[in-house]
């Protein structure tokens, strides 16, 4: 790239090396563990291993992906899941976070540093720990939150919900939205900050109030911030919902795979479980269809939802 | 009338959000409080304080001593500061690249620098797992270092190059007529130009990598390599009985989080918030 730039320029040929100097290293190290490794995935997904030996099958593994029952029934559920938490963050954690962010952004609040350091603490904690601190919380062995509910009056209520196939997903899910609300909070509550202070006095003297400035003036104008964090939920959703639910329910994604997501999927069907032997190519194939339905995503947002909301931005 | 009204507005405020804020905090205090007590007062007074005779360390004594949880630290610790190291200088060298010079293919390298935002890394873990073999790197610290600067330095990029394009050239420009060499403008006028971003940067780069358990598990799950968020999953799967221990195996990897926490909090924040991430 320099040497093309250089043989333009060829006085200045000698001078211009540091800008290769700049860039080699991320560049070297970005394309070998990040961009090869995708590539080469893709590329794995259409073989398939003979004698020890890949053999190139084109898309037979992806007809055997969403044609065989044993693993099409696997990844449709763990699609289907993936969906529902993906929809559960969106209608539960950014709601939750928006409206965080909004009383935190107040002028007048006091305390606003000390909530948003508490806020944003959970975040920082290892999915791991996360995992585990709510499944001794939640055991009925411990007995704190059988407990609490019989003080409430509501002890019959209580059902081992990460340990039943109708509520394990859903509990799954609101221990993550407890963790991560802090990052659209944040994101949410640094865009409340950058609405022009006359924008909003200009609306107080049209006699609107902190709640319909909230909705007619501030919103409107942070909803690029809102296509960001719908994006970063899609994507989050997809891959990283691996580690919470392997630390809950294990790689199996119990009881019964109901909490089986993409990224538990893809881990058995690289490395195999109990009597299935793992198989590198499937696993590609799964990465791939995964990647597929990122890409799917991160289009709409791109060229769909990135765009409209550029107008109001302006 | 109206100061009533207000006054009752912003108790109704803090009420929700004094909620939020026991809602995150209750879960980390009982489970550090408990790990203090021993094992009767953890199940027969879950909500006490550990003192007199509820007060026992003995979960402390063989996470201590019958793990290697030191270890582990060390291994994280190792492996999310020199990530961090080179996703700082890297990424930065790289944002002063295609920020300062124009050359052909700019644009195209700007782009391929940042998919990565978008595309996460472990996608391609079947073929980078075959790489990190046959490089001889399974196992090592080493591998997890690489991927994380590699997973890390798309947002980095970013981030920085946003920043350098809003920053004004004269004091690049007159370092050059001081004759200063491309290299010297570098390390003595950018970096220190990019202070402000930097603590930015290092938070989206830290947590996922002190945090990951994806890439520890498939490409380094070997003992003498383990990480503590590794460590802490493995720990807890042997010992699911002793909960004095697993309670302070959890403790013992919320606390330095904590303190750090505690002490940083304030630039932290203040990295997150600055507007350098922009819709």
């Amino acid at each position: 790239m320099t040497q093309a730039a250089s043989t333009s320029t060829p006085p200045r040929a000698r001078r211009r090396w540091y800008i290769l100097v700049f860039l080699a290293p991320a560049t070297l190290i970005y394309t070998v563990f990040a961009i090869y490794p995708i590539f080469e995935s893709l590329r794995l997904s259409l073989y398939t291993a003979q004698e020890n030996q890949p053999v190139f099958v084109g898309l037979a593994n992806y007809a055997k992906l969403l044609g065989e029952p044993y693993w099409a029934d696997q990844f449709w559920n763990a699609f289907k899941n993936n969906i529902q938490l993906f929809l559960l963050h969106m209608l539960i954690q950014n709601p939750i976070a928006l409206a965080l962010a909004a009383l935190l952004s107040i002028p007048t609040l006091k305390g606003a540093a000390t909530y948003r350091t508490i806020f944003f603490l959970p975040t920082l904690l290892s999915v791991v720990v996360v995992g585990f601190i709510w499944q001794l919380i939640l055991s009925p062995l411990w007995g704190v939150t059988p407990d609490a509910m019989k003080a409430l009056g509501i002890g019959n209520l209580f059902r081992p919900w990460l340990g039943l196939e109708s509520s394990a997903l859903v509990t799954v899910t609101l221990i993550s939205i407890w963790q991560y609300v802090g990052i659209p909070l944040m994101l949410f509550y640094a865009a409340l900050l950058n609405v022009p202070e006359e924008t909003i006095e200009a609306a107080r003297i049209d006699g609107l109030n902190g709640w319909w400035i909230f909705w007619k003036v501030k919103l409107p104008l942070i909803l690029p911030t809102l296509g960001l964090v719908a994006i970063l939920t899609y994507i989050g959703n997809f891959t990283a919902s691996f580690d919470i639910i392997y630390s809950l329910q294990g790689g199996m994604a119990g009881p019964n795979f109901s909490t089986d997501v993409m990224g538990t999927f893809l881990f058995r069907s690289f490395f195999g479980f109990q009597a299935q032997l793992g198989d590198e190519y499937m696993g590609a194939t799964v990465a791939s269809a995964l990647f597929f339905i990122i890409l799917v995503g991160v289009g709409c947002y791109l060229f769909g939802v990135q765009r409209r909301l550029q107008r109001y931005d302006s | 009338m109206r100061r009533i009204q207000d006054r009752l507005g912003s108790v109704g405020i803090h009420a929700i959000l004094l909620s939020w804020t026991l809602l995150a905090l209750f879960p980390l205090a009982l489970i550090v409080v408990n790990s203090f007590k021993t094992r009767k007062a953890i199940f027969g007074d879950p909500l006490g304080l550990p003192t007199g005779k509820a007060l026992s360390l003995k979960g402390y004594e063989s996470v201590m001593t019958n793990s290697d949880f030191p270890m582990f630290f060390g291994n994280s610790l190792i492996v999310t500061c020199v990530s961090l190291f080179f996703i700082l200088l890297f990424g930065a060298m790289a944002a002063h690249a295609v920020s300062e010079y124009r050359f052909k293919g700019n644009t195209f390298i700007s782009i391929y620098l940042i998919l990565g935002i978008m595309v996460p890394i472990r996608l391609g873990t079947v073929a980078l797992l075959n790489l990190i073999v046959d490089m001889g790197l399974a196992n090592t610290l080493t591998a997890l270092i690489l991927v994380y600067t590699a997973q890390g330095l798309p947002i980095a990029i970013f981030i920085f190059t946003e920043f350098l394009r809003s920053v004004s050239r004269e004091i690049k420009d007159s370092a050059r007529i001081d004759g200063l060499s491309e290299y010297r403008i570098f390390f003595e006028v950018v970096i220190p130009l990019v202070r402000p971003v930097i603590a930015t940067v290092a938070v989206f780069s830290m947590i996922p990598i002190w945090n990951d358990l994806w890439f520890p598990l498939i490409l380094s799950p070997g003992e003498e390599t383990r990480t503590v968020t590794l460590g802490v999953q493995q720990f807890i799967g042997q010992y699911t009985v002793q909960w004095g221990s697993v309670l302070a195996a959890l403790s013992v990897a919320i606390l330095p989080v904590l303190i750090m926490y505690v002490i940083f909090s304030r630039q932290l924040i203040r990295g997150i918030t600055s507007g350098a991430v922009k819709g």
